[in-house]
């Protein structure tokens, strides 16, 4: 069995049957890391790159274990200290000089849509994009998929709701589009300025209130307020958000009772979710990062095959 | 060319029955019938049923993944499935014997020896094969055997089951 594809760059890009083959090998992926020896030595001899031009925990630790488990040798770039920042050698330049010690995978985050794209173009390995500005994140919508399979038993025909910045989030972009492929009904919650321009046209039911979308669910996503990408005209003010898109409670009294909660990381506590939401038996945020190890793992496992073509 | 009939599903029920009088014979107190996927699974749960009968006390069964401990990864084409390896026991201190439908090359074996051990240190590792074929690359040898045969190299034995072909037999087919 074998990917459609060389490169994961986007969701879009994926056919049902991959979405498929990448969730029943993550399944079979995830007893490894339960077990005393977590590593197999499928991966042995094989380099992996993880080149982090953007800051990250969780997705470069997740991707890091994960080659690890399979015996891939790793090494990882980050901006600060590289000749990047310091001498101005361009991402390109960058690439092409990883790519000639010949590395087999490549993982990239960039702060720039289509960044791993573009590196696709310039070298002979794998590339997985690990989150390319506002554009994509499909290992991030992969594992939330692979979880809610876990905890739904199914997929099609549910209904997901997606709370907060859907305009800026790479998350919210790669998780619609391969829920719906998979047959998901999704709605999105947030403020006006928060909503994407053209969102008429993706297929999604919009509110306004997420007191009004969160009875009809069955799966709710809270995305991270993230700071760092807006100004104040985005947002003029937590508290104010918390109290008409923040997920606590006395929110959640006609929710149903089966209503999962997730949520990418991380969380600001008490903004897009309550303290007692977050750790609740409702939640599965920590499953989701537990679940990003073997979807991680499945991914690099099936990108290798068929390496002799290259 | 018309496949050649090895044994039929009666014969196949006779040779595992005498496998199951060895495998009491040594011994089934703290032992496991561990099938490697996906052949080797109804093999060790058709055993595992005879035992039962036999001595009237249960044994244990599992099944093995090989595909990450393979090899020949980098020389097939795509990726071969993984599925879950399933061990409801602590293979640490348990008699595993492994149970596969061919014995061929060897490196099956190899394998699931790896698998295994990292799953725990067994008290001991055994094998059994329903079908012995011969033609060996590694030094390996089963402790059990359904049926032991001579082949050629162009030679294919296939075991059929009927959890997996809706039948149970075993046939010769030579390729062309």
């Amino acid at each position: 069995m074998k990917l459609s594809l060389r490169h994961l760059l986007s969701v879009r890009d994926l056919t049902k049957r991959d979405v498929e083959l990448i969730l029943e090998t993550s399944r079979s992926f995830k007893g490894i890391s339960e077990r005393d020896i977590k590593k197999v030595p499928t991966l042995r001899g094989r380099t992996v790159v993880n080149a982090f031009f953007e800051d990250s925990t969780r997705t470069r630790l997740s991707f890091e274990i994960a080659e690890k488990r399979l015996s891939a040798d790793t090494v990882n770039f980050s901006i600060s200290g590289s000749s990047m920042a310091k001498k101005g050698e361009s991402f390109i330049d960058t690439i092409r000089n990883i790519e000639a010690m010949k590395p087999d995978i490549f993982v990239i985050r960039h702060s720039q849509a289509g960044a791993a794209a573009q590196a696709a173009k310039l070298i002979h390995g794998r590339v997985v994009n690990a989150g390319d500005g506002q554009h994509e994140h499909p290992t991030q919508a992969l594992l939330d998929l692979f979880t809610i399979r876990e905890q739904k038993g199914r997929l099609k025909g549910l209904k997901v709701g997606i709370v907060g910045d859907i305009a800026h989030s790479r998350v919210a972009r790669s998780d619609i589009v391969l829920f719906q492929k998979m047959g998901m009904e999704v709605s999105v919650a947030g403020p006006a300025t928060f909503m994407p321009f053209g969102i008429e046209d993706w297929n999604v039911k919009v509110f306004t209130d997420v007191r009004a979308m969160l009875p009809q669910l069955d799966v709710v996503m809270a995305l991270r307020i993230q700071r760092e990408r807006m100004g104040e005209q985005f947002f003029p003010n937590e508290r104010e958000y918390a109290r008409f898109f923040g997920i606590n409670q006395a929110a959640l009294h006609e929710a149903k009772e089966s209503l999962v909660i997730m949520h990418p990381g991380p969380v600001n506590r008490g903004v897009e979710l309550s303290t007692e939401v977050i750790d609740g038996p409702r939640s599965v945020i920590l499953d989701q990062v537990t679940n990003g190890v073997a979807v991680r793992m499945a991914i690099l496992y099936l990108l290798l095959g068929d390496t002799k073509e290259m | 060319m018309e496949p050649k009939l090895l044994m039929t599903e009666a014969q196949m029920e006779e040779s595992l029955s005498r496998v199951a009088d060895e495998i009491i014979a040594d011994g089934t107190e703290g032992v496991a019938l561990v099938g490697i996927l996906t052949r080797g699974v109804p093999i060790a749960q058709w055993l595992a049923t005879i035992i039962e009968k036999k001595q009237k006390k249960a044994v244990a069964t599992g099944s093995l993944d090989i595909n990450l401990y393979r090899d020949d990864l980098s020389e097939v084409g795509a990726q071969p499935v993984v599925r879950p390896t399933e061990l409801s026991f602590p293979v640490t201190g348990t008699g595993v014997i492994l149970v596969d439908d061919v014995l061929y090359t060897g490196r099956t074996i190899r394998a699931a020896m790896d698998a295994l051990i990292d799953y725990g240190r067994p008290r001991f590792i055994k094998l059994m094969a329903m079908v012995d074929r011969g033609w060996r690359e590694f030094p390996i040898q089963a402790d059990y055997v359904g049926k032991k045969i001579k082949t050629d190299a162009n030679e294919n034995v296939k075991v059929m089951l009927q959890s997996i072909d809706g039948v149970n037999k075993i046939v010769v087919k030579r390729q062309a």
